[in-house]
């Protein structure tokens, strides 16, 4: 039942608010609601044993005929994708306080419905469910750039709204393909597992779900969407998309692919991490000339989820342990990324690095709050960044020891460009021009966040421990 | 005693909290008190733990699970062993006068308490990098030192020149870190653990599950991350620029602490390199001509800290020459005895820059004896030490490293005193050219000059003293003494059986030409500097072989051509062209292709993503109809 609260209960509000788009008290309302859902994936953690696989589940008839089941779940995995999205987004929605737009109750709203279909994706054991949240958490996404948008909005989210969709068809595809191969049709996470595809029409159906993954996430050279998207959304757009929603593409790899077709996977995943790797420094490449501190961010986003996608190709335990422990860690300091593009947005208008410089003295909280994130964005150890990577990277080099030379580079690179758009855009001789530092509604949102740097920093295990028992009996290799 | 091990390191990190935080609340008198206490009681505390360590035991403490994956896990934990212990004296001792130091030096700085701040952390994370049990905690510190490092050269960031120092010093170090955690992961992959306690276990084989290849590759990665952190070529190229640093950051970070912990890391896996031969002659050529090169750079350079920079370059290089020839202890000894005299050295070039009212260009002092006669005896000695005149420190430690190269070839030798007398010669030009002489400083400058306060001359006089016995720590036998420092630190540090075809006449010998030879270097110096009073020339005026010294053998220019701009320049490209134009129009153009190409067949859509949303929208709603319906 109470998967089914956490899930339901930000669509239904999200619903509701959209119903009175010109209301002033939708933020507070939006936040409650959050904060509820929130708490109630905290409660779960309590009841949670990590060794009992898929727990808090129900499983109901919804189409009989088409074997379409309503059924939900965590395991592991998906607490933590769960604790993840559901803590990341009172802290979103917290994140905008300070703004006034037009039509604020569909605005809330519409993050509120993203936040529960990005629930149900991380919930869903029945494959056809799945399909409906992943696409369901598409359309607010489109609507928050379309109408709060920055430049060539309509343009930008009609883009990434076709990329994505156009990606996820082959999956469609895939799926009714995988669910009428039982005599009575399911798409059941358990009875698809039993199903003994040919080898040929398994990598099929493995290279549909791929792209798709591979669009969402977005993995070179199937990211081009992203930077503009990421730079002209709404910042609470933007967290929402690179903090949680690009973790329903990494998650899904786990969640769908290593169960269903590991062996397709296996035989072209070689490939598949090479064309990731080299994403990887070629992103960061890119990130180091970047002008506009938004965009350079998309681009480290862009390097950082692609070691995690390669973790996961790994297919082995250190990868995807790794790869968890990275979304959580990537979800938090894009939070955080965004959030400090937002204060100099707010405070400067603009996100030009040349034109930003000589703040760290006349605003030294903002200026720690925007190093630690650096930190652990470089994935310094003792900060979030740290353990994921290294197990990312050491599951890499286990499988195959140039991967990590190569992803490798992204940990130079990564210094590189993220001091160096430090010292340009905080260093230097103290600014003339006023800024003012961070006041209550900054400091409450960075203050969980920089917590969650240090603290997962110390105790990564926390999440391993939730995690491990989960992953042990995922893989193979 | 043995159970506050945990309160070693955390002493200086709850200090880091407490100044951090309060930095701007803080009087000035309370921050230097306590980032200075914290220090101290962390030293009070390591000398607490003699007792086991002396009876050769090893400590440990285990806090909490740390990191974990499928077949291994490390531990939040701690060991103490003779070698660990040593370290510990030396960073928390040379710390704690170094901390006492500050205060003065930095009294009248406005961001004094945040300096006081990012030296606690980095004492933190230093000694988390010795103490440490197992090479995860190791590369913790590793990183940590490395980002306190990096606030302190650009400590004083509206200079942007300070700022670029501190980028590098940065990203030079990640270059060596990558190598550094390659190896981590081949140990890994190899051994299945990171716990000193599991790969170095008493009777444990090695050899049982890696091949010498495997050992070879794994030292050399742990020598590329050595190479940045201790300076050594090809990564040295950070240490001088760092330099940029508040002095007091010169002598702890740049001289007597963060940059010997690649000698720490090949001492901690010497079961590693003595595997690999191979590693190992790469570890003595690379040392070799690390501080050959290194020093010739020092013969020409004009600031009073760049001289000591490349001398700290050229001195590693030396300590990398001795682990490559085996001479561990006679490394680690030389590390100890170094971090006495050349951060008496850097506290010493401080003095003088604090009494110059922040000149550090040694053409515009001279005859500064007389106006800093404190600074001057100190100076002297450091000087002294650093250029082996018994039985100063330096002689000790460097005469047993030199005569281990003999034991190995006698062009070796030849090679290394070559170094050595280098550094004599620019040592002593730089102390002729500060402290004798007519003064070349202005007269602004002049007027001002006084002698530091007792808060400074108190730790540089320790450190002399330091600087003058630190030898007696491994007085050889020949000389009546027991090789005290080789005896203690052998539970850890065990070193191939001693050579004994060296005759003591031999050594005698061996011993008094290298003396000889250095007093002959000093007369030169003396020759050209006193008796000609040769000032060095204007950069610009440096010609031939002079400029290229000057100049650092151009490595920085070669190094922006080779790497930076190309960096650049493809960043560029690919961002503003490949990126946006190539990638992505292929993208679009597939777009527009199907859309055209659709339409051309069925002229039934139009690309609105409206009618999508509606189809999307209206399927969920068959959905839910069918439910109902059947």
């Amino acid at each position: 039942m109470l998967t089914s609260f956490v899930l339901f209960l930000p669509i239904i509000g999200g619903l509701l608010l959209t119903l009175f788009p010109g209301s002033r008290v939708s933020k507070w309302q939006a936040l409650i609601l959050s904060c509820v859902a929130a708490g109630a994936s905290i409660s779960m953690l309590t009841g949670f044993d990590p060794n009992a696989g898929k727990q808090f589940g129900i499983q109901l008839q919804w189409l009989p005929t088409l074997g379409v089941d309503f059924h939900v779940g965590v395991d592991g995995i998906g607490l933590v994708l769960l604790l993840l999205n559901n803590l990341l987004c009172p802290i979103i929605i917290l994140s905008t306080f300070k703004q006034t737009r037009d039509h604020e109750g569909l605005f809330y709203g519409l993050l509120l419905v993203m936040q529960g279909a990005m629930t149900g994706v991380f919930v869903s054991y029945d494959l056809f469910l799945y399909y409906i949240f992943w696409e369901l958490a598409l359309i607010p996404a489109y609507f928050l750039v379309l109408l709060w948008g920055t430049g060539e909005r309509s343009r930008t989210a009609m883009k990434f709204f076709l990329y994505t969709l156009v990606g996820s068809l082959l999956m469609l595809v895939g799926i009714i393909y995988l669910g009428v191969q039982q005599e009575t049709p399911s798409f059941e996470l358990a009875v698809l597992q039993s199903v003994q595809l040919s080898p040929s029409a398994s990598v099929l159906v493995m290279l549909g779900f791929m792209l798709a993954y591979a669009i969402k996430i977005p993995v070179f050279p199937f990211h081009t969407w992203q930077p503009d998207t990421y730079v002209q959304a709404p910042t609470a757009g933007t967290m929402m998309m690179s903090g949680i929603m690009l973790k329903m593409g990494l998650f899904s790899i786990i969640r769908w692919v290593l169960p269903l077709m590991p062996d397709a996977l296996f035989a072209h995943s070689s490939w598949m991490i090479w064309l990731i790797v080299i994403g990887i420094a070629y992103a960061s490449v890119i990130a180091i000339q970047q002008k506009d501190l938004k965009r350079l961010f998309a681009y480290a986003s862009i390097a950082h989820v692609g070691l995690i996608a390669a973790g996961i190709l790994t297919q082995r335990a250190d990868g995807i342990t790794g790869a968890v422990l990275q979304m959580v860690a990537h979800g938090v300091n894009a939070v955080g990324l965004f959030y400090i593009c937002q204060v100099l947005m707010e405070r400067r208008g603009t996100n030009d690095i040349a034109s930003l410089g000589g703040l760290r003295q006349i605003a030294p909280w903002f200026a720690t709050a925007y190093f630690i994130v650096l930190l652990g964005t470089v994935a310094l150890p003792l900060t979030n960044g740290f353990p994921g990577e290294f197990m990312l990277l050491s599951s890499l080099f286990e499988r195959y020891w140039p991967w990590a030379l190569v992803a490798g580079t992204g940990v130079i690179l990564g210094a590189v460009y993220m001091l160096k758009s430090y010292q340009e855009s905080m260093l230097g001789a103290p600014s003339k021009a006023d800024f003012a530092d961070l006041d209550g509604i900054d400091k409450l949102v960075f203050l969980p966040i920089l917590a969650a740097i240090i603290l997962l920093g110390l105790l990564p295990n926390a999440i391993v421990h939730l995690v491990q028992p989960t992953i042990e009996a995922l893989v193979r290799y | 005693m043995e159970n506050l091990i945990w309160l070693i390191p955390t002493l200086p990190l709850l200090g880091f909290t407490v100044l951090g935080l309060g930095a701007r609340s803080l009087p000035k008198g309370m921050a230097a008190f306590i980032g200075c206490g914290m220090i101290v009681a962390a030293f009070l505390l390591s000398v607490g733990l003699a007792g086991p360590i002396f009876s050769g035991e090893s400590l440990s403490q285990d806090l909490f699970t740390w990191m974990r994956g499928s077949r291994w896990s490390v531990n939040f934990g701690f060991q103490v062993d003779q070698l660990s212990w040593m370290m510990m004296l030396v960073i928390t001792g040379v710390g704690a006068l170094i901390h006492v130091y500050s205060a003065g030096y930095m009294h009248d700085d406005e961001r004094h308490n945040y300096f006081f701040a990012y030296l606690n952390l980095f004492v933190f994370f230093m000694l988390l990098l010795v103490m440490g049990n197992n090479y995860l905690l190791l590369f913790a510190g590793w990183e940590g030192v490395g980002l306190c490092s990096y606030l302190l050269i650009g400590f004083w960031f509206s200079n942007n020149e300070y700022n670029d120092a501190a980028k590098k010093a940065f990203v030079m170090n990640r270059v060596g870190d990558l190598g550094f955690l390659l190896g981590l992961f081949l140990t890994l992959t190899v051994f299945g653990s990171l716990n000193y306690s599991e790969l170095f276990a008493e009777g444990a084989d090695l050899e049982a599950y890696g091949s010498t290849a495997i050992f070879t590759a794994i030292t050399l990665l742990f020598i590329v991350g050595a190479a940045g952190k201790s300076a050594q070529i090809p990564l040295y190229t950070w240490l001088p620029d760092a330099m940029a640093g508040p002095t007091p950051v010169s002598a702890l970070i740049h001289a007597a602490t963060m940059v010997t912990a690649g000698i720490y890391l090949v001492l901690r896996s010497l079961a590693f390199f003595e595997l690999a031969p191979f590693t190992l002659n790469v570890l003595m050529w690379l040392g070799l001509a690390t501080s050959i090169f290194a020093a010739t750079i020092g013969l020409k350079q004009n600031d009073i800290k760049k001289v000591l920079a490349y001398s700290t370059v050229s001195q590693l290089g030396l300590m990398f020459f001795a682990l490559g020839l085996g001479a561990y202890v006679a490394a680690f000894f030389h590390l100890v005895t170094h971090a006495f005299f050349k951060a008496l050295l850097f506290l010493g070039a401080g003095s003088v820059i604090h009494g110059m009212s922040g000149e550090q260009d040694i053409r515009k002092m001279g005859a500064l004896r007389k106006v800093l006669p404190v600074t001057f005896i100190v100076f002297l000695i450091g000087t002294l030490a650093i250029a082996g005149i018994p039985p100063f420190a330096g002689f000790v430690s460097k005469d047993q490293i030199l005569l281990a190269a003999y034991e190995h070839s006698p062009v070796l030798f030849a090679l290394g005193i070559g170094a050595s007398l280098l550094t004599t010669f620019y040592m002593f030009r730089l102390l002729f050219l500060v402290f004798y002489g007519q003064s070349r400083a202005d007269h602004h400058a002049l007027e001002h000059a006084h002698e530091s306060p007792l808060s400074m001359t108190l730790p540089l006089g320790v450190l002399a003293v330091l600087s003058v016995v630190g030898g007696f720590l491994n007085w050889p036998g020949l000389m009546g003494g027991n090789f005290w420092l080789q005896n203690y630190l052998s539970p850890v540090v065990k070193e191939a059986e001693k050579h004994h075809h060296i005759s003591h006449s031999t050594e005698w010998g061996l011993m008094g030409l290298v003396v000889a030879l250095v007093l002959a270097t000093i007369f030169l110096a003396y020759q050209k500097y006193i008796s000609k009073a040769a000032v060095p020339a204007e950069d610009a005026n440096e010609a031939g072989v002079g400029k290229v010294l000057n100049q650092k053998y151009y490595v920085d220019e070669l190094y922006d051509a080779v790497f930076v701009k190309p960096t650049q320049a493809l960043s560029a490209w690919l961002g503003r062209i490949f990126d946006p134009k190539i990638l992505d129009g292929l993208v679009n153009g597939t777009g527009t292709g199907l859309v055209a190409f659709s339409s051309a067949i069925r002229k039934i859509q139009d690309g609105a993503v409206g009618i999508y949303l509606f189809i999307f929208a209206f399927g969920i709603l068959l959905l839910l109809a069918f439910q109902f319906l059947f």
